[in-house]
Protein backbone atom coordinates (compact mmCIF):
# COMPACT_ATOMS: atom_id res chain seq x y z
CA UNK A 1 0.00 0.00 0.00
CA UNK A 2 1.77 3.15 1.12
CA UNK A 3 4.41 0.56 1.97
CA UNK A 4 4.21 -1.70 -1.05
CA UNK A 5 7.12 -4.09 -0.93
CA UNK A 6 8.78 -4.31 2.43
CA UNK A 7 11.85 -6.51 2.60
CA UNK A 8 11.99 -8.48 5.86
CA UNK A 9 15.59 -9.48 5.26
CA UNK A 10 14.53 -13.10 5.77
CA UNK A 11 14.49 -15.64 2.95
CA UNK A 12 11.46 -17.44 4.39
CA UNK A 13 9.16 -17.46 7.37
CA UNK A 14 10.97 -18.50 10.51
CA UNK A 15 9.54 -21.66 12.08
CA UNK A 16 9.35 -22.02 15.86
CA UNK A 17 12.20 -24.57 15.75
CA UNK A 18 14.49 -22.00 14.12
CA UNK A 19 13.82 -19.41 16.83
CA UNK A 20 15.83 -19.01 20.00
CA UNK A 21 14.13 -18.67 23.39
CA UNK A 22 13.86 -14.87 23.20
CA UNK A 23 12.39 -15.00 19.70
CA UNK A 24 9.86 -17.64 20.75
CA UNK A 25 8.81 -15.54 23.76
CA UNK A 26 8.49 -12.52 21.44
CA UNK A 27 6.33 -14.45 18.96
CA UNK A 28 4.18 -15.73 21.82
CA UNK A 29 3.47 -12.15 22.91
CA UNK A 30 2.47 -11.23 19.35
CA UNK A 31 0.27 -14.33 19.07
CA UNK A 32 -1.42 -13.26 22.32
CA UNK A 33 -2.06 -9.79 20.82
CA UNK A 34 0.20 -8.07 23.35
CA UNK A 35 1.54 -4.83 21.83
CA UNK A 36 5.30 -4.51 21.42
CA UNK A 37 6.60 -1.23 22.84
CA UNK A 38 9.84 0.64 22.00
CA UNK A 39 11.80 -0.49 25.08
CA UNK A 40 10.78 -4.16 24.73
CA UNK A 41 13.22 -6.67 23.31
CA UNK A 42 12.55 -7.44 19.64
CA UNK A 43 14.33 -9.45 16.93
CA UNK A 44 16.58 -7.30 14.74
CA UNK A 45 14.70 -8.40 11.60
CA UNK A 46 11.40 -7.19 13.12
CA UNK A 47 12.96 -3.84 14.02
CA UNK A 48 14.56 -3.37 10.59
CA UNK A 49 11.42 -4.42 8.71
CA UNK A 50 9.28 -2.04 10.72
CA UNK A 51 11.69 0.84 10.15
CA UNK A 52 11.48 0.14 6.40
CA UNK A 53 7.71 -0.16 6.42
CA UNK A 54 6.97 2.86 8.61
CA UNK A 55 9.43 5.06 6.78
CA UNK A 56 7.98 4.11 3.37
CA UNK A 57 4.64 5.02 4.79
CA UNK A 58 5.90 8.34 6.21
CA UNK A 59 7.72 9.29 3.01
CA UNK A 60 4.53 8.54 1.05
CA UNK A 61 2.58 11.00 3.18
CA UNK A 62 5.19 13.71 2.66
CA UNK A 63 5.78 13.12 -1.07
CA UNK A 64 1.99 12.79 -1.43
CA UNK A 65 1.68 16.47 -0.53
CA UNK A 66 3.33 17.39 -3.85
CA UNK A 67 0.78 16.24 -6.47
CA UNK A 68 -2.02 17.88 -4.49
CA UNK A 69 -0.04 20.98 -3.60
CA UNK A 70 0.19 21.50 -7.36
CA UNK A 71 -3.49 22.54 -7.35
CA UNK A 72 -3.73 24.72 -4.23
CA UNK A 73 -3.07 27.88 -6.23
CA UNK A 74 -5.56 26.89 -8.91
CA UNK A 75 -8.44 25.43 -6.91
CA UNK A 76 -11.73 26.52 -8.52
CA UNK A 77 -13.07 28.35 -5.45
CA UNK A 78 -11.90 29.75 -2.13
CA UNK A 79 -13.80 26.97 -0.34
CA UNK A 80 -12.12 24.23 -2.37
CA UNK A 81 -8.77 25.91 -1.81
CA UNK A 82 -9.21 26.06 1.97
CA UNK A 83 -10.30 22.40 2.03
CA UNK A 84 -7.35 21.30 -0.10
CA UNK A 85 -4.92 23.22 2.11
CA UNK A 86 -6.37 21.48 5.18
CA UNK A 87 -6.01 18.12 3.49
CA UNK A 88 -2.41 18.71 2.43
CA UNK A 89 -1.62 19.92 5.95
CA UNK A 90 -3.11 16.68 7.30
CA UNK A 91 -0.80 14.68 5.04
CA UNK A 92 2.16 16.56 6.50
CA UNK A 93 0.85 15.73 9.98
CA UNK A 94 0.49 12.06 9.06
CA UNK A 95 4.08 12.01 7.85
CA UNK A 96 5.18 13.47 11.19
CA UNK A 97 3.22 10.93 13.30
CA UNK A 98 4.83 8.14 11.29
CA UNK A 99 8.37 9.53 11.39
CA UNK A 100 8.00 9.78 15.17
CA UNK A 101 6.83 6.14 15.30
CA UNK A 102 9.86 5.07 13.22
CA UNK A 103 12.19 7.03 15.50
CA UNK A 104 11.06 4.98 18.51
CA UNK A 105 12.83 2.06 16.79
CA UNK A 106 16.18 3.83 17.13
CA UNK A 107 16.64 5.55 13.79
CA UNK A 108 17.10 9.32 13.63
CA UNK A 109 14.81 11.65 11.69
CA UNK A 110 17.72 12.99 9.68
CA UNK A 111 18.73 9.46 8.66
CA UNK A 112 15.17 8.76 7.44
CA UNK A 113 15.15 11.96 5.37
CA UNK A 114 18.63 11.22 4.02
CA UNK A 115 17.53 7.74 2.89
CA UNK A 116 14.60 9.22 0.99
CA UNK A 117 16.74 11.86 -0.69
CA UNK A 118 19.43 9.32 -1.60
CA UNK A 119 16.78 7.11 -3.23
CA UNK A 120 17.48 4.34 -0.67
CA UNK A 121 13.99 4.46 0.85
CA UNK A 122 10.87 4.00 -1.24
CA UNK A 123 7.54 5.74 -1.17
CA UNK A 124 4.26 4.66 -2.78
CA UNK A 125 4.32 4.35 -6.58
CA UNK A 126 1.06 6.31 -6.80
CA UNK A 127 2.70 9.67 -6.11
CA UNK A 128 4.83 9.44 -9.23
CA UNK A 129 1.85 10.20 -11.44
CA UNK A 130 1.06 13.80 -12.47
CA UNK A 131 -2.05 15.80 -11.48
CA UNK A 132 -3.03 17.21 -14.87
CA UNK A 133 -6.50 18.62 -14.14
CA UNK A 134 -8.60 19.65 -11.12
CA UNK A 135 -10.51 16.36 -11.49
CA UNK A 136 -7.29 14.56 -10.48
CA UNK A 137 -7.63 16.11 -7.01
CA UNK A 138 -11.07 14.52 -6.79
CA UNK A 139 -9.77 11.17 -8.06
CA UNK A 140 -6.87 11.18 -5.58
CA UNK A 141 -9.11 11.81 -2.58
CA UNK A 142 -11.67 9.26 -3.69
CA UNK A 143 -9.37 6.49 -4.96
CA UNK A 144 -5.92 7.01 -3.46
CA UNK A 145 -7.13 7.95 0.01
CA UNK A 146 -9.84 5.30 -0.28
CA UNK A 147 -7.18 2.66 -0.99
CA UNK A 148 -5.05 4.03 1.84
CA UNK A 149 -7.90 3.74 4.35
CA UNK A 150 -8.51 0.15 3.28
CA UNK A 151 -4.94 -0.72 4.22
CA UNK A 152 -4.62 1.49 7.27
CA UNK A 153 -7.68 0.41 9.23
CA UNK A 154 -6.29 -3.10 9.84
CA UNK A 155 -2.91 -1.55 10.74
CA UNK A 156 -4.56 0.12 13.75
CA UNK A 157 -4.40 -3.42 15.23
CA UNK A 158 -0.76 -4.10 14.25
CA UNK A 159 1.68 -5.49 16.81
CA UNK A 160 3.89 -2.41 17.26
CA UNK A 161 2.31 0.04 19.72
CA UNK A 162 3.60 3.39 18.39
CA UNK A 163 2.73 2.42 14.79
CA UNK A 164 -0.76 1.24 15.77
CA UNK A 165 -1.40 4.45 17.72
CA UNK A 166 -0.22 6.62 14.80
CA UNK A 167 -2.57 4.68 12.50
CA UNK A 168 -5.53 5.33 14.80
CA UNK A 169 -4.95 9.08 14.56
CA UNK A 170 -4.42 8.90 10.81
CA UNK A 171 -7.55 6.84 10.13
CA UNK A 172 -9.68 9.32 12.05
CA UNK A 173 -8.50 12.05 9.67
CA UNK A 174 -8.45 10.10 6.38
CA UNK A 175 -12.18 9.72 5.90
CA UNK A 176 -12.47 13.50 5.46
CA UNK A 177 -9.93 13.16 2.64
CA UNK A 178 -11.85 10.45 0.84
CA UNK A 179 -15.17 12.25 1.16
CA UNK A 180 -13.80 15.58 -0.07
CA UNK A 181 -12.44 13.73 -3.13
CA UNK A 182 -15.77 12.08 -3.86
CA UNK A 183 -17.49 15.43 -3.35
CA UNK A 184 -15.28 16.95 -6.09
CA UNK A 185 -16.11 14.01 -8.38
CA UNK A 186 -19.84 14.43 -7.64
CA UNK A 187 -19.73 18.12 -8.55
CA UNK A 188 -17.96 17.34 -11.82
CA UNK A 189 -20.25 14.40 -12.65
CA UNK A 190 -23.31 16.62 -12.12
CA UNK A 191 -21.76 19.50 -14.06
CA UNK A 192 -21.39 20.28 -17.77
CA UNK A 193 -20.53 17.52 -20.28
CA UNK A 194 -16.95 18.88 -20.28
CA UNK A 195 -16.75 18.60 -16.49
CA UNK A 196 -18.13 15.07 -16.55
CA UNK A 197 -15.56 14.18 -19.22
CA UNK A 198 -12.84 15.53 -16.90
CA UNK A 199 -14.06 13.21 -14.13
CA UNK A 200 -14.00 10.24 -16.52
CA UNK A 201 -10.53 11.17 -17.77
CA UNK A 202 -9.20 11.35 -14.20
CA UNK A 203 -10.71 7.95 -13.37
CA UNK A 204 -9.18 6.51 -16.56
CA UNK A 205 -5.72 7.63 -15.50
CA UNK A 206 -5.91 6.88 -11.74
CA UNK A 207 -7.80 3.57 -11.63
CA UNK A 208 -4.99 1.17 -12.52
CA UNK A 209 -2.28 2.98 -10.52
CA UNK A 210 -4.69 2.90 -7.54
CA UNK A 211 -5.02 -0.89 -7.83
CA UNK A 212 -1.22 -1.14 -7.96
CA UNK A 213 -1.03 0.67 -4.61
CA UNK A 214 -1.84 -2.61 -2.85
CA UNK A 215 1.44 -4.07 -4.09
CA UNK A 216 2.27 -7.20 -6.11
CA UNK A 217 -0.05 -10.24 -6.23
CA UNK A 218 0.14 -12.50 -3.16
CA UNK A 219 1.94 -15.19 -5.16
CA UNK A 220 4.83 -12.77 -5.79
CA UNK A 221 4.91 -11.21 -2.32
CA UNK A 222 7.82 -13.10 -0.81
CA UNK A 223 7.95 -11.14 2.44
CA UNK A 224 4.25 -10.98 3.25
CA UNK A 225 4.07 -14.23 5.21
CA UNK A 226 6.73 -13.21 7.73
CA UNK A 227 5.15 -9.76 8.10
CA UNK A 228 1.78 -11.43 8.67
CA UNK A 229 3.30 -13.66 11.37
CA UNK A 230 4.66 -10.54 13.07
CA UNK A 231 1.23 -8.88 12.68
CA UNK A 232 2.61 -5.86 10.91
CA UNK A 233 0.63 -6.86 7.81
CA UNK A 234 -2.86 -8.03 8.63
CA UNK A 235 -4.53 -8.65 5.27
CA UNK A 236 -2.94 -9.78 2.01
CA UNK A 237 -2.41 -7.51 -1.01
CA UNK A 238 -4.96 -9.36 -3.13
CA UNK A 239 -7.56 -9.43 -0.34
CA UNK A 240 -7.29 -5.66 0.15
CA UNK A 241 -7.34 -5.02 -3.60
CA UNK A 242 -10.52 -7.08 -4.04
CA UNK A 243 -12.22 -5.24 -1.16
CA UNK A 244 -11.26 -1.93 -2.73
CA UNK A 245 -12.67 -2.91 -6.13
CA UNK A 246 -15.90 -4.19 -4.58
CA UNK A 247 -16.38 -1.00 -2.62
CA UNK A 248 -15.40 1.43 -5.38
CA UNK A 249 -17.23 0.13 -8.48
CA UNK A 250 -20.72 1.04 -7.15
CA UNK A 251 -19.38 4.50 -6.24
CA UNK A 252 -18.29 5.00 -9.87
CA UNK A 253 -21.69 3.75 -11.04
CA UNK A 254 -23.35 6.39 -8.90
CA UNK A 255 -21.17 9.06 -10.53
CA UNK A 256 -22.16 7.72 -13.95
CA UNK A 257 -18.56 7.16 -15.00
CA UNK A 258 -16.94 3.85 -15.89
CA UNK A 259 -13.80 2.02 -14.81
CA UNK A 260 -11.33 1.70 -17.73
CA UNK A 261 -11.53 -2.10 -17.57
CA UNK A 262 -13.38 -4.15 -20.22
CA UNK A 263 -13.08 -7.28 -18.05
CA UNK A 264 -14.74 -5.77 -15.00
CA UNK A 265 -17.96 -7.58 -14.10
CA UNK A 266 -19.87 -8.82 -11.06
CA UNK A 267 -19.25 -12.49 -10.36
CA UNK A 268 -22.36 -13.83 -8.69
CA UNK A 269 -20.69 -17.11 -7.71
CA UNK A 270 -17.75 -15.43 -5.97
CA UNK A 271 -19.78 -12.55 -4.60
CA UNK A 272 -17.06 -10.21 -5.86
CA UNK A 273 -16.19 -8.19 -8.94
CA UNK A 274 -13.81 -9.85 -11.40
CA UNK A 275 -11.36 -7.39 -12.87
CA UNK A 276 -8.77 -7.32 -15.65
CA UNK A 277 -5.05 -8.08 -15.47
CA UNK A 278 -2.87 -5.41 -13.92
CA UNK A 279 0.20 -4.30 -15.89
CA UNK A 280 2.85 -5.15 -13.30
CA UNK A 281 5.67 -4.09 -15.60
CA UNK A 282 4.40 -0.52 -15.21
CA UNK A 283 4.38 -0.91 -11.40
CA UNK A 284 7.94 -2.25 -11.24
CA UNK A 285 9.11 0.41 -13.65
CA UNK A 286 7.65 3.18 -11.46
CA UNK A 287 9.21 1.62 -8.33
CA UNK A 288 12.57 1.56 -10.11
CA UNK A 289 12.34 5.31 -10.55
CA UNK A 290 11.01 5.55 -14.08
CA UNK A 291 7.47 6.78 -13.47
CA UNK A 292 6.28 10.02 -15.05
CA UNK A 293 7.24 12.15 -12.02
CA UNK A 294 9.82 10.23 -9.92
CA UNK A 295 12.68 12.64 -10.63
CA UNK A 296 10.52 15.73 -10.19
CA UNK A 297 9.14 14.51 -6.83
CA UNK A 298 12.53 13.69 -5.34
CA UNK A 299 14.05 16.91 -6.67
CA UNK A 300 11.24 18.91 -5.03
CA UNK A 301 11.86 17.19 -1.66
CA UNK A 302 15.62 17.72 -1.84
CA UNK A 303 15.16 21.36 -2.82
CA UNK A 304 12.77 21.97 0.09
CA UNK A 305 15.23 20.34 2.50
CA UNK A 306 18.20 22.35 1.23
CA UNK A 307 16.31 25.63 1.06
CA UNK A 308 15.18 25.09 4.66
CA UNK A 309 18.68 24.41 5.99
CA UNK A 310 19.29 28.01 7.08
CA UNK A 311 16.01 28.01 9.03
CA UNK A 312 16.93 24.82 10.89
CA UNK A 313 20.40 26.17 11.67
CA UNK A 314 19.09 29.58 12.75
CA UNK A 315 16.58 27.94 15.12
CA UNK A 316 19.32 25.87 16.77
CA UNK A 317 21.57 28.95 17.09
CA UNK A 318 18.69 30.95 18.60
CA UNK A 319 17.88 28.18 21.10
CA UNK A 320 21.55 28.00 22.16
CA UNK A 321 21.70 31.79 22.58
CA UNK A 322 18.56 31.80 24.72
CA UNK A 323 20.02 29.13 27.04
CA UNK A 324 23.17 31.23 27.39
CA UNK A 325 21.15 34.39 28.12
CA UNK A 326 19.15 32.64 30.81
CA UNK A 327 22.38 31.43 32.45
CA UNK A 328 23.84 34.95 32.39
CA UNK A 329 20.66 36.41 33.88
CA UNK A 330 20.64 33.83 36.71
CA UNK B 1 19.97 4.09 19.44
CA UNK B 2 21.42 5.67 16.34
CA UNK B 3 22.92 9.02 17.23
CA UNK B 4 21.12 12.06 15.87
CA UNK B 5 22.94 13.96 13.16
CA UNK B 6 24.61 17.17 14.24
CA UNK B 7 22.05 19.96 14.25
CA UNK B 8 18.96 17.74 14.48
CA UNK B 9 16.38 19.43 16.68
CA UNK B 10 15.73 17.65 19.98
CA UNK B 11 12.69 15.41 20.41
CA UNK B 12 9.78 16.46 22.64
CA UNK B 13 6.92 14.40 24.03
CA UNK B 14 3.55 16.08 23.66
CA UNK B 15 0.67 15.88 26.15
CA UNK B 16 -2.76 17.34 25.37
CA UNK B 17 -5.65 17.99 27.74
CA UNK B 18 -8.75 17.37 25.67
CA UNK B 19 -11.40 19.00 27.88
CA UNK B 20 -11.51 20.90 31.12
CA UNK B 21 -11.36 18.43 33.95
CA UNK B 22 -9.51 15.64 32.15
CA UNK B 23 -5.81 14.90 32.62
CA UNK B 24 -3.19 15.68 29.97
CA UNK B 25 -2.63 12.62 27.82
CA UNK B 26 0.42 11.64 25.79
CA UNK B 27 -0.36 11.99 22.08
CA UNK B 28 3.01 11.62 20.40
CA UNK B 29 6.30 13.39 19.85
CA UNK B 30 7.90 15.93 17.56
CA UNK B 31 11.15 17.78 16.93
CA UNK B 32 11.64 21.44 17.88
CA UNK B 33 14.64 23.63 18.59
CA UNK B 34 13.21 24.93 21.88
CA UNK B 35 10.18 24.66 24.17
CA UNK B 36 8.31 27.58 22.59
CA UNK B 37 8.62 26.02 19.14
CA UNK B 38 7.58 22.63 20.54
CA UNK B 39 4.32 24.18 21.80
CA UNK B 40 3.70 25.87 18.43
CA UNK B 41 4.42 22.71 16.47
CA UNK B 42 2.29 20.62 18.84
CA UNK B 43 -0.60 22.96 18.15
CA UNK B 44 -0.22 22.42 14.39
CA UNK B 45 0.47 18.69 14.51
CA UNK B 46 -1.83 17.49 17.29
CA UNK B 47 -4.74 19.95 17.63
CA UNK B 48 -5.99 20.59 14.09
CA UNK B 49 -9.49 19.45 15.03
CA UNK B 50 -10.09 21.03 18.43
CA UNK B 51 -8.49 18.09 20.23
CA UNK B 52 -7.12 20.22 23.03
CA UNK B 53 -7.46 23.08 25.44
CA UNK B 54 -3.95 22.80 26.88
CA UNK B 55 -0.54 21.52 25.72
CA UNK B 56 2.41 20.24 27.76
CA UNK B 57 5.77 19.60 26.13
CA UNK B 58 8.61 17.67 27.78
CA UNK B 59 12.00 16.90 26.32
CA UNK B 60 12.04 13.17 25.57
CA UNK B 61 15.49 12.93 27.12
CA UNK B 62 14.05 14.13 30.45
CA UNK B 63 11.52 11.31 30.75
CA UNK B 64 12.42 8.59 33.24
CA UNK B 65 10.66 5.32 32.52
CA UNK B 66 10.42 1.99 34.33
CA UNK B 67 12.58 -0.78 32.95
CA UNK B 68 10.52 -3.25 30.88
CA UNK B 69 12.67 -6.11 32.29
CA UNK B 70 11.43 -5.14 35.77
CA UNK B 71 7.82 -5.61 34.73
CA UNK B 72 7.29 -8.75 36.83
CA UNK B 73 8.80 -7.45 40.05
CA UNK B 74 7.01 -4.09 39.70
CA UNK B 75 3.56 -5.23 38.72
CA UNK B 76 3.11 -8.86 39.73
CA UNK B 77 2.63 -8.11 43.45
CA UNK B 78 -0.57 -6.22 42.64
CA UNK B 79 -2.14 -9.10 40.75
CA UNK B 80 -2.57 -11.27 43.87
CA UNK B 81 -4.23 -8.52 45.88
CA UNK B 82 -7.72 -8.85 44.49
CA UNK B 83 -9.18 -7.55 47.78
CA UNK B 84 -8.15 -4.08 46.59
CA UNK B 85 -11.16 -4.16 44.28
CA UNK B 86 -14.65 -3.55 45.68
CA UNK B 87 -16.04 -6.53 43.74
CA UNK B 88 -14.00 -8.82 46.06
CA UNK B 89 -16.62 -8.29 48.79
CA UNK B 90 -20.03 -9.76 47.98
CA UNK B 91 -22.79 -7.73 49.58
CA UNK B 92 -26.18 -9.14 50.61
CA UNK B 93 -28.84 -8.09 48.14
CA UNK B 94 -30.91 -6.50 50.90
CA UNK B 95 -28.15 -4.06 51.77
CA UNK B 96 -28.50 -0.91 49.67
CA UNK B 97 -26.28 2.06 48.83
CA UNK B 98 -22.98 0.30 49.36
Amino acid sequence: MYAQQVDTGLAKVQSNAEMDAAERAFQARIDADVKIEPTDWMPEAYRRTLIRQIQQHAHSEIVGMLPEGNWIGRAPSLKRKAILMAKVQDEGGHGLYLYAAAETLGVSRDKLVEDLHAGKAKYSSIFNYPTLTWADIGAIGWLVDGAAIMNQIPLCRCSYGPYARAMVRICKEESFHQRQGYDIMLSLARGTPEQKAMAQDALDRWWWPSLMMFGPPDADSVHSAQSAKWKIKLLSNDELRQRFVDQTVPQADYLGIAMPDADLRWNEARGHYDFGAIDWSEFHNVLKGNGPCNRERLAARVEAWEDGAWVREAAVAYAAKEVLRQKEAA
Amino acid sequence: MTSANAGEWPLWEIFIRSQHGLAHKHVGSLHASDAAMAVKNARDVYTRRNEGVSIWVVRSADIVASNPDARDELFDPASSKVYRHPTFFPMPEDVKHI
